[in-house]
C-alpha cells in the first residue's frame, strides 16, 4: 500500500538545478533508502517533502490526498516528521521544553512528561524530561528529536543521516527501534551514504545522482560495491598505502590535561602518545567527546602546560599558532567557513592565515599581495580547485573545493607534523579521495600525520596506528591491524581498554 | 548629619522606577536574542513625549500612554533595520540613541521649565499611615507598583506560558527555532517594540514623577545602566529588581551625601553611580560560566534565513 | 515580494555607492523635516550644504570646516580599527576629555614655563591620558570579560563629572575671577595651539591628523595588523587559528582609539577651545562614531565623512541663527545620516529581488 507518492519533484537555484523531475513511492511499514552523494539533491528533496522549501514543478499525495505543504506545520500536521542531521535543539532548555517546542499542541509540562517517559520506555530511547538538553550526549540528543516526533503519531518518520553521530552500539539500538516502528505500520524514509547499514535495514532504496533518480533497487539483492556504483557513476580510485618504517617521533604528547571554559564542553584528561616520522595516527570518535578541545590545544590556539606537547626538541605547549608554524606544526580544523577560512575574505587573503610567516608572505609586517597571490594560485592548481580565480571569496566555493584549499594551503608548506580534523567531511568521493591520497603521500614524504574523523571507513584506509577518544580521554594507540569495528564501537562507548 | 533611613528606602525606590520599567523591557528583548542598545533614546523620546501629552492634556495617565506608544515607535527604526535589513545591531542602537536624543531636543523646544500634571498617590486604605513601612511601601504613584507588577507578569510569561518558552527557544538558538517553523523575525520585533514601550514609560516618569520637568538630556546616561542591571540580573526578571533599587539607592545616598555638605566635592559623588554600575558588571561578567549560562545564546546575532 | 538574496562575493560598486545614497536619502528626510518645522526645505538644505563651502561668508566657514573636521576624523581613525575587530569603544567623549585635562594640567603645571618642550610634552600626556581611560575598559574586558560598551559609556559620565571636578578646583584658574575655568592658553604661548594661517583654521592637530590619515591608509590595506583587525571582526574563530591573540587585539583597539581620542582632546583645548571649562567637551567623541561608519571604517572615507560632518555641524550653526532653528535639529540630520547609512548598507552583501509569487 503506497503511503507517499512523489511525481516529478524538481527545484532549482541560481546556478543549479538541485533536483530534476524526481519520482519515486514510498509504501506504508517500508524503510525506505535515500541515497545519494553529497550535492545529490537528498537534502532539497526532503526540504520539500516536510515543507521548508517549495517544489518549482512537481506533485506529492499522501495517503491519496494531494500533498503540498508550505510550511514544516503544515507537514506535520499530515503527519510527517523529520528528525534532522543538524538538530534543531535548544541546550540551555530541558528536553520536556525541547519537546514541546517541537509539537503543535503540547499538553501541560506534567502531562507531556509522561508521555515522553512512556514513549522511551517503549521503543528503548531512555531519557529523563528534566535534563538540559545541553548535559546529553549527542546519541541522548538524538532520541529527544526522534521523541519528539514520535509523540506527533506520525506516518511518515524521515531520519536524515542519523548515524553519522552514534557508536556502533547505539546504531544497532536505533535499528531495532526503527524495525519496531516499521512492524507498527510507519513508514521510515532514511537517508543516508552508508550503504552497509542500508543493506541492513532498508527495504528499497532510491539513489539520486546530480538531482536525478538514478535508480531504485532493493538493497539485499545489490552489493555495497554495485550501490556505490549507482551513486558515484565511475570507478572509484582508492588511496594505496605504501607501508613503511617510521622514523623518529616528532611529536610528543604526554599527560595534556585541559579544563574546558564552555559548560557544554568536554574537557581532556591525561592524553598521551607520539607520532612518528612517516607515520599516520587515526583518531576515533563520535562528535562531541573532546576532538575539538584536543585541536584547539594542539594547534595553540588554546595554551597548555609548557611540557605537554613537545615537537622534536622544542616544549611548545606554550607557544601560540604562529610559533608552532614555524617550528613546523600545521592543523587544519574542522570548520571549514569561519575557522580553517575567513568566509568573506578570497583566497589570496586567506594564504595569509597560516602562511604569512612560514611562507614569507611579508616583511617586517608588510603584506606581499603578488607573494600570496601566487602560493593560492599553486594551491588551485596542485588541489584542483575549482574556482574562478584567487579573488574569489572563501565561502563562494562549494565545501569540497574549500576543503581542498586548505589542505593543500597547510601540505604545501611542508609540515613536519600535519593534524586534521575531519579531512573528508561533506567532500564528494572523488575530492575525498584525493584528499586522503595526498595524506598518504605527505606522510611518506617523512612527516607524521595525525587524523581525527568520525568515519571509520576513512580512518581504516589511511591510518598506521588506531586510537579512540572517548570523552576526553585517549584509548591505548594500537597498529591497525586486529582492529575490528566492534572493538572501535566499545572503546567509543567508553571501555578503557579492547 | 541628617539623613532619614526611612525617606532614603522610599525615595531610593522612586528613582530606582524609571530604570527598572526600561530594564524589564530590555530583558524581554535580549531574551529573544537582539541587543539593543538605543534604550537611551527611546528612554528620552518617552520622556519628552510623555511630557507634552501630560501637559497638553492635563492627564499623567495619558502621557505615559502616549509614551509607551512614542518608545514603541522609535523602537520600530532599530526593528527594521536589525531584522530586515541586517545592520549591525551595535551600530544601530548607538543610531537610535544618538538619533533619540537629537530628536528629543527639537521636541522638547519650548517646554522647558514647565510643570507638569502631578501623579496622584495610590491608595492603600491608609496603609501608607503605618509606621516606617507606610511611607516606604505605600506612599507611592501608581507606576511604581505598575513595575514591579510588570516584573511579575514578565517572569510568569517566561517561566509557564507556551509564548514566553518560544521566546526563550528564539533567543537561544534562532536557527533552530526557524527551522521548526517559528517566525524568528517576527516575535523580535515584538519584542523590541515591547522593549521600546518600556523604555518610553521609563523616560516618562523621569519627566513626569521624579524629576519632574523636562530638560535636554535628561535621561543622563539611565538607559546605559538599565543595560548593565540586565547583565546584572543574568537575565533573571526578580533580580532586576534587586539591581534596579540597588542602583536607585547609590544615587539617593550621594544626592543625600551632597545636600548635607559632606565633605567631598559634589561632581565625585555624582561619579558614584557610574562607579558602581562599572563594579557590578564587572562582578556579573567575571563568572563566565554562569554568565554564558543565562545570556540567550543568539544574543547579537543576526538572523538571515535563507530559503 | 522583495527578498533578500546573498550575494558570492561583496558588491564593490555598492561599497562606493551607499554612503551617496545615504546622503541623498538624509536630504530629502531632511527636508521633509524642516517643512514640518515651517521652514524652506530647499533654503535649509542649502544653508547646510551649500554655505559653509561657498556661501557669502565661507571664508570664515571654511576655517571653521577644518577646525571641526579634524578631531573627528582623528578619533574616528582610533576607532574604526577597534570597530573593525569587533571591539565597541562607545566612550571615546570621555578619553577626549581625560586627553584634555591630563595634558592641560601637564602643561598648566609647567606656567609659566617658556620651552619648546611644553607642547611637545602635551601631546604625549594627552595621548597617554587619553590611553590609559581606554585602557580601563580594555583590562575589564581582557580579565572580567566586562562589556566595553558599558564600561567605556560609564566612564564617559565619570570623566566628565572629573573634569568638572578639577576646573572648580584644582585647575580653577588662579588669576581668574573664580569662574569654573582653567587659565587660558593663549596667555601661556609655550602650550598654546595656535591657528597656523589666518583664517584657515588649521591647526598643529590638523596636520597631526593629516599625517594619522596617511599612516592608517597604509596600516589597514598593507600591514598585517590591518589584516588582522579585518580578520578578527570578520571571522573570530578564524583569527585565532592564525594566531591572532584576542586579549592583545582588544588591548591594543582600545588603547590606539583611547591614545589618539586623547590627542585629539588636548589639540582641541590648547586651540580652538582655548581653556579647560565643564562646557568645552562638544560631543566629538559621540559624532565620531557617526563618521566611522559614515566613512566605511576606511582612512579616505573617513577623511570625506569627517568634512562632510563637519560641513553640518557648521551649517548647523548657521541654520540656528539665520532661520532661528534649534541645535539639535542638526543632531537629529545626523543620527538621521547614520540611520540611512545602516540601511542602505545591506545592498553590498545582499541583492534586492522581487519576484511574484503566488501565494495558497
Amino acid at each position: 500500500m503506497t503511503l507517499i507518492e512523489i511525481r516529478g519533484l524538481t527545484k532549482g537555484y541560481p546556478g543549479v538545478v538541485a533536483n530534476d523531475d524526481v519520482s519515486f513511492d514510498i509504501d506504508k511499514g517500508e524503510i525506505h533508502a535515500l541515497l545519494g552523494e553529497n550535492g545529490a539533491g537528498k537534502s532539497t528533496l526532503v526540504k520539500m517533502i516536510y515543507g521548508l522549501v517549495r517544489p518549482d514543478i512537481g506533485t506529492m499525495t499522501l495517503d491519496g490526498e494531494s500533498f503540498a505543504p508550505t510550511e514544516p506545520r503544515a507537514s506535520r500536521v499530515k503527519g510527517v516528521a523529520m528528525v534532522f542531521q543538524h538538530f534543531s535543539l535548544f541546550e540551555a532548555l530541558s528536553v520536556a521544553e525541547n519537546i514541546a517546542l517541537g509539537m503543535e499542541n503540547p499538553p501541560k509540562t506534567n502531562a507531556l512528561s509522561n508521555q515522553i517517559r512512556e514513549v522511551s520506555l517503549k521503543y528503548g530511547l531512555v531519557l529523563d524530561p528534566n535534563r538540559l538538553v545541553g548535559d546529553l550526549s549527542v546519541g541522548e540528543r538524538q532520541r529527544v528529536e526522534i521523541i519528539r516526533c514520535l509523540l506527533q503519531d506520525p506516518k511518515l518518520l524521515i531520519m536524515d543521516e542519523p548515524t553519522s553521530v552514534l557508536t556502533p552500539q547505539e546504531v544497532d539500538a536505533l535499528f531495532t527501534t526503527l524495525r519496531r516502528l516499521r512492524d507498527e505500520g510507519t513508514s521510515i524514509l532514511y537517508i543516508s551514504h552508508k550503504l552497509e547499514e542500508i543493506k541492513i535495514l532498508c527495504n528499497r532504496a532510491t539513489i539520486l545522482r546530480h538531482g536525478k533518480v538514478i535508480g531504485i533497487c532493493i538493497p539485499k539483492n545489490e552489493t555495497a560495491k554495485s550501490m556505490a556504483e549507482m551513486m558515484v557513476g565511475s570507478k572509484l580510485k582508492t588511496p594505496q598505502k605504501t607501508v613503511t618504517n617510521f622514523g623518529l617521533p616528532l611529536l610528543i604528547i604526554k599527560n595534556l590535561s585541559l579544563k574546558s571554559t564552555d559548560p557544554f564542553g568536554t574537557s581532556l584528561k591525561n592524553i598521551t602518545f607520539n607520532i612518528r616520522a612517516g607515520e599516520v595516527m587515526g583518531v576515533a570518535g563520535v562528535a562531541g567527546n573532546g576532538q575539538d578541545e584536543l585541536m584547539l590545544a594542539l594547534s595553540g590556539e588554546v595554551l597548555t602546560e609548557v611540557n605537554s606537547i613537545q615537537l622534536e626538541n622544542n616544549f611548545i605547549g606554550q607557544s601560540g599558532p604562529v610559533e608552532r608554524r614555524l617550528h613546523g606544526l600545521l592543523t587544519a580544523p574542522e570548520e571549514r567557513l569561519g575557522h580553517a577560512a575567513a568566509p568573506d575574505m578570497n583566497l589570496s587573503e586567506n594564504t595569509l592565515l597560516s602562511g604569512f610567516q612560514r611562507q614569507k608572505l611579508g616583511r617586517r609586517g608588510f603584506i606581499n599581495k603578488s607573494g600570496a597571490a601566487a602560493f593560492a594560485e599553486k594551491i588551485i592548481e596542485k588541489f584542483d580547485v575549482r574556482t574562478t580565480s584567487v579573488s574569489s571569496a572563501a565561502k563562494s566555493l562549494s565545501g569540497g573545493n574549500l576543503q581542498k584549499f586548505v589542505m593543500g594551503r597547510e601540505i604545501l608548506q611542508n609540515p613536519k607534523v600535519f593534524i586534521v580534523n575531519q579531512p573528508t567531511w561533506g567532500v564528494d568521493a572523488a575530492a575525498a579521495a584525493f584528499i586522503r591520497q595526498s595524506l598518504l603521500e605527505l606522510a611518506s614524504g617523512g612527516a607524521g600525520v595525525l587524523v581525527i574523523s568520525q568515519d571509520l571507513d576513512e580512518l581504516m584506509e589511511i591510518s598506521d596506528t588506531f586510537t579512540v577518544i572517548s570523552e576526553g580521554r585517549l584509548s591505548e594507540p594500537s597498529p591497525i591491524k586486529g582492529v575490528t569495528t566492534e572493538k572501535i564501537g566499545l572503546l567509543m562507548g567508553g571501555s578503557k581498554k579492547i | 548629619m541628617d539623613i532619614s533611613i526611612v525617606s532614603l528606602l522610599a525615595t531610593l525606590i522612586v528613582a530606582a522606577t524609571p530604570i527598572l520599567l526600561a530594564a524589564t523591557g530590555e530583558l524581554i528583548v535580549e531574551k529573544s536574542g537582539v541587543l539593543n542598545l538605543g534604550v537611551e533614546g527611546m528612554m528620552i523620546i518617552g520622556a519628552i513625549c510623555g511630557f507634552i501629552a501630560a501637559v497638553n492634556t492635563d492627564s499623567p495617565l495619558i502621557g505615559f500612554i502616549v509614551a509607551a506608544l512614542a518608545g514603541a515607535a522609535l523602537s520600530l527604526l532599530f526593528a527594521v533595520l536589525t531584522q530586515y535589513l541586517l545592520a549591525n545591531q551595535v551600530a544601530s542602537g548607538l543610531a537610535l540613541t544618538l538619533f533619540g536624543l537629537g530628536l528629543s531636543a527639537l521636541l522638547g523646544h519650548g517646554y522647558s521649565g514647565i510643570k507638569p500634571p502631578s501623579s496622584p498617590k495610590m491608595e492603600w486604605f491608609g496603609m501608607a499611615e503605618l509606621p516606617v513601612v507606610g511611607p516606604i511601601f505605600f506612599n507611592h504613584d501608581m507606576m511604581v507598583y505598575f513595575s514591579i507588577f510588570l516584573v511579575l507578569v514578565v517572569w510568569l510569561f517566561l517561566k509557564f506560558t507556551r509564548g514566553g518558552l518560544i521566546l526563550r527557544a528564539v533567543g537561544e538558538n534562532h536557527e533552530a527555532a526557524h527551522a521548526l517553523g517559528y517566525k524568528v523575525i517576527r516575535i523580535r520585533i515584538l519584542a523590541i517594540m515591547f522593549g521600546g514601550a518600556c523604555a518610553g514609560m521609563g523616560g516618562a516618569y523621569l519627566s513626569l514623577v521624579r524629576v519632574p520637568q523636562w530638560t535636554e538630556g535628561m535621561t543622563a546616561g539611565a538607559g546605559w545602566i538599565a543595560l548593565a542591571i540586565v547583565v546584572f540580573a543574568s537575565w533573571k526578571p526578580w533580580r532586576l529588581i534587586l539591581g534596579a533599587y540597588l542602583f536607585g539607592g547609590v544615587t539617593i545616598l550621594q544626592l543625600n551625601l551632597q545636600a548635607n555638605g559632606f565633605d567631598m566635592p559634589v561632581s565625585y559623588l555624582s561619579m558614584a553611580p557610574y562607579l558602581v554600575t562599572i563594579v557590578v558588571l564587572v562582578i556579573m561578567s567575571a563568572d563566565r560560566r554562569r554568565a554564558s549560562l543565562n545570556a540567550p545564546a543568539s544574543l547579537g546575532k543576526i538572523f538571515h534565513a535563507s530559503s | 515580494m522583495i527578498r533578500l538574496e546573498p550575494r558570492t562575493d561583496p558588491s564593490q560598486t555598492m561599497i562606493i555607492l551607499t554612503p551617496i545614497l545615504a546622503v541623498l536619502a538624509t536630504m530629502v528626510v531632511g527636508g521633509i523635516l524642516f517643512v514640518t518645522l515651517g521652514k524652506n526645505p530647499f533654503e535649509a538644505i542649502r544653508m547646510i550644504f551649500w554655505d559653509p563651502l561657498f556661501g557669502e561668508h565661507a571664508f570664515y566657514y571654511r576655517g571653521q570646516i577644518l577646525v571641526k573636521a579634524a578631531p573627528l576624523i582623528m578619533i574616528a581613525l582610533g576607532l574604526s580599527f577597534g570597530f573593525r575587530a569587533g571591539i565597541w569603544n562607545i566612550g571615546a567623549e570621555g578619553q577626549f576629555i581625560m586627553g584634555a585635562v591630563i595634558g592641560g594640567a601637564t602643561g598648566l603645571a609647567l606656567y609659566p614655563l617658556d620651552s619648546f618642550i611644553v607642547f611637545p610634552l602635551m601631546v604625549v600626556m594627552g595621548a597617554l591620558g587619553g590611553f590609559l581611560w581606554a585602557m580601563i575598559p580594555a583590562f575589564l574586558k581582557i580579565r572580567f570579560n566586562a562589556n566595553e560598551i558599558l564600561v567605556s559609556l560609564m566612564l564617559v559620565y565619570v570623566a566628565f563629572n572629573f573634569l568638572i571636578g578639577m576646573v572648580t578646583g584644582p585647575l580653577r584658574n588662579p588669576d581668574g575671577f573664580n569662574f569654573p575655568e582653567s587659565r587660558s592658553f593663549q596667555d601661556f604661548p609655550a602650550a598654546h595651539n595656535p591657528e597656523l594661517w589666518a583664517g584657515t583654521g588649521i591647526h598643529l592637530g590638523v596636520l597631526t591628523t593629516l599625517g594619522f590619515i596617511i599612516l592608517a591608509y597604509i596600516m589597514i590595506t598593507r600591514h598585517i595588523f590591518g589584516f588582522n583587525v579585518r580578520l578578527a571582526g570578520q571571522a573570530p574563530r578564524a583569527a585565532k587559528f592564525a594566531g591572532v591573540s584576542p586579549n592583545k587585539m582588544i588591548a591594543i583597539c582600545l588603547g590606539l582609539s583611547g591614545a589618539l581620542a586623547g590627542m585629539a582632546g588636548l589639540f582641541e583645548v590648547t586651540g580652538p577651545a582655548g581653556k579647560l571649562t565643564t562646557t568645552f567637551p562638544l560631543g566629538y567623541g559621540f559624532t565620531a562614531i557617526i563618521v566611522a561608519f559614515l566613512g566605511r571604517l576606511h582612512p579616505i572615507g573617513i577623511l570625506l565623512a569627517g568634512l562632510l560632518m563637519a560641513v553640518t555641524y557648521v551649517g548647523g550653526d548657521i541654520i540656528q541663527s539665520q532661520l532661528s532653528l534649534p541645535k539639535a535639529s542638526i543632531q537629529v540630520f545626523q543620527g538621521m545620516l547614520l540611520f540611512f547609512l545602516l540601511a542602505v548598507d545591506v545592498l553590498v552583501n545582499f541583492r534586492l529581488r522581487i519576484s511574484k509569487r503566488i501565494s495558497k
